[in-house]
């Protein structure tokens, strides 16, 4: 390479750079804080989409969903499309701004809905930051195409939803998910329980068991393939595997004692789990492969309810070694660690707070556990982190119990007897303590658990 | 108070034991904290009680009836007072007497816990239950235990009378019972 063309290399990569710093007050858009104090809800407009083919239904079905999704949140405030001014927007050709600010628009998604010859669905969409008079760019393409068969449609789309609350909040999204609880129906001195599982936003309802034996605290696998659970299946309480797909139910191991409390470790090749025998309840971990289980607590108090850390160097679990129900952080290989209170022990104690402290889940972030409250007559979900600090009650009930994370470590997920003699219903609440919502379900429910990100 | 509230527990359970295998289901009824128990009392019996004399020896009504088949446990506590102790002599007779018979004792607790805690601790109590009869003679290959936590209440209500009925150790014969 000659002189000359160094030169004007330099100079070419010299104009690049600018580009790229003159592009970097522009990517300062519309943005969604989830954790803003003095919060209020951004306006953000979907307009159906414009359809290709007969389905007109579906692609309304579809862009209901999306709005649904994006409601559920509490971060967007979805507006009437009766107020829309621009009505004949496309998705090729930018909207005009001056019609949506009037309405007070911050976000814009245009969408367009294909049936395709194939008999598949396609779904075009992308979104605009009005005050910005700009494109928002989703991973940078200029927006996104979806294909699926028809019966497949709501999960176009919650991932639709997911790409514009990830794009608007910088969050990972978590609308592609299921969720799975228990069902509850009868009498309860003669309660009926059965696994059941549904999408995240309550659709497609199916119970997975018949009700014969109860079944309770189900958690799925990093992969979403399989459940765990617990089940009194001849009498016993002991742990099951479930596939999803083959609807095989599997017992887990051969322990003499009864088995419960059952969670898979992060990486999925193992299921943490108590075994109670002799009046004392310890913490063992099971490897699914080689089907050998080891110790993971040893100690004459109940020891239950872990859950791992995403590093999977680590277990929170609940222990009342110290007179009443707490949680402990243990390191997973059993070696001593450093205690937030002080000093080295196996088990470091991280609630002191009043009350009885129980079912610990570690948020996918990794930063703060969630868990089960109870003080003074009530039940409460609360965060707290791992160092035990900042420990913040998130709900009160006179039951709420059983927390779990929306895999984005973003939503709590867990079940409420609203008062004394009310039956389980399943809620949801922001990390922030807001959007405590209810999520309709066929049955009265409890023991809900969320899935990762489906693939 | 607590031990009114056993020994009421116990009369009702009794008196409901007369007529069904297990105890009889009890309408959901509205939580009045103040209501007195005996009407809940009112509500299970449902029936007047079986006359002791027409109850075979050595059968499940006997046992039930004569015997006594559940023990109760303060708040979170598996600890076995004398009056608890009472009906577990009782009961560690009747299986001498009868040494064909098999037991599953069942811990229970009140739905003030979380699910997981009070499986550890229901096992806890049907633990104790076993120790204590074992600990009089019975042998331990005559009785099995399970929890149901809190998966099993004996009584509908939430307040603290019902809370305390269903705090329980429940000795149920499982096999070699006269009939």
């Amino acid at each position: 390479m000659n002189h000359r063309a160094m030169n004007y290399l330099r100079h070419f990569l010299a104009v690049m750079l600018i580009a790229v710093g003159l592009a970097a007050p522009a990517s300062a858009q519309l943005r969604v804080r989830v954790d803003e104090g003095n919060f209020k809800p951004t306006p953000i407009a979907i307009p159906d989409f414009q359809v290709t083919g007969a389905n007109a239904d579906l692609a309304r079905q579809i862009v209901e969903v999306v709005r649904a999704d994006l409601a559920s949140t509490g971060l967007f405030d979805l507006q009437n499309p009766a107020s829309f001014i621009q009505k004949d927007q496309t998705i090729n050709a930018e909207p005009r701004f001056a019609d949506w600010k009037i309405i007070r628009t911050e976000g814009l998604v245009i969408g367009a809905f294909e049936e395709l010859p194939d008999g598949k669905v396609a779904v075009s969409f992308r979104l605009w930051d009005i005050y910005g008079g700009e494109l928002m760019r989703i991973n940078g393409e200029p927006g996104r195409r979806l294909t699926t068969t028809p019966e497949n449609w709501r999960r176009i789309a919650h991932k639709i939803a997911d790409s514009i609350y990830t794009r608007l909040t910088g969050e990972d999204p978590y609308f592609d998910t299921r969720i799975v609880y228990i069902a509850e129906t009868g009498p309860k001195t003669e309660r009926v329980k059965r696994l059941a599982i549904m999408d995240s936003d309550g659709a497609n309802q199916q119970y997975l068991t018949s009700g014969r034996s109860i079944v309770l605290t189900p958690r799925f696998s990093p992969s979403a393939q399989e459940i765990t659970y617990m089940s009194f299946e001849g009498g016993k309480p002991r742990v099951y595997l479930f596939n999803i797909e083959t609807g095989r139910q599997e017992l887990l191991g051969n322990f003499p004692g009864m088995t419960f409390a059952p969670r898979f470790s992060r990486d999925g090749q193992s299921v943490l789990l108590s075994q109670a025998q002799r009046g004392n309840t310890d913490i063992y971990v099971m490897n699914l492969r080689t089907r050998e289980s080891s110790r993971l607590t040893d100690h004459p108090s109940i020891d239950t309810s872990p859950s791992m850390s995403p590093d999977g160097k680590s277990v929170v679990f609940n222990s009342d070694r110290g007179g009443s129900p707490q949680l402990y952080i243990m390191n997973t290989d059993g070696t001593q660690r450093a205690c937030p209170s002080g000093g080295r022990d196996v088990a470091c104690r991280i609630t002191f707070g009043k009350g009885r402290y129980s079912t610990p889940v570690w948020s996918p972030r990794g930063d703060l556990i969630a868990f089960t409250k109870q003080e003074g007559g009530k039940f409460y979900i609360g965060v707290i982190g791992t160092d035990g600090k900042g420990e913040r009650l998130l709900t009160e009930a006179y039951l709420d119990e059983g927390p779990d994370w929306s895999p984005n470590g973003r939503v709590i997920v867990y079940f409420r007897e609203a008062r004394a003699g009310a039956s389980p219903q399943l809620w949801s609440v922001d990390l922030s303590g807001r959007n405590e919502r209810r999520m309709v379900t066929q049955t009265d429910a409890s023991d809900p658990a969320w899935s990762p990100l489906l693939q | 108070m607590q031990t009114f509230l056993k020994v009421t527990a116990a009369a009702v359970l009794l008196a409901t034991g007369a007529c069904a295998s297990k105890p009889a289901p009890v309408a959901e009824t509205p939580p009045v904290e103040t209501a007195p128990v005996v009407k809940e009392e009112v509500k299970v019996v449902e029936t007047t009680p079986v006359e002791t004399s027409t109850i075979a020896p050595g059968s499940l009504e006997d046992f039930r009836v004569n015997v006594g088949e559940r023990v109760y446990f303060d708040l979170d506590q598996y600890r076995l007072d004398s009056d608890d102790q009472d009906i577990l002599k009782r009961q560690a007779a009747w299986l001498a007497s009868y040494p064909n018979v098999r037991i599953l004792v069942a811990g229970n607790c009140d739905e003030r816990g979380t699910r997981e805690y009070n499986l550890a601790l229901g096992e806890r109590r049907a633990n104790a239950v076993k120790e204590y009869l074992v600990s009089l003679g019975v042998s331990a290959s005559r009785v099995d235990t399970v929890s149901y936590g809190k998966e099993r209440p004996v009584v509908a209500g939430s307040n603290d009378q019902s809370w305390a009925l269903n705090r329980n150790g429940w000795t149920q014969v499982v096999s070699g019972a006269t009939s």
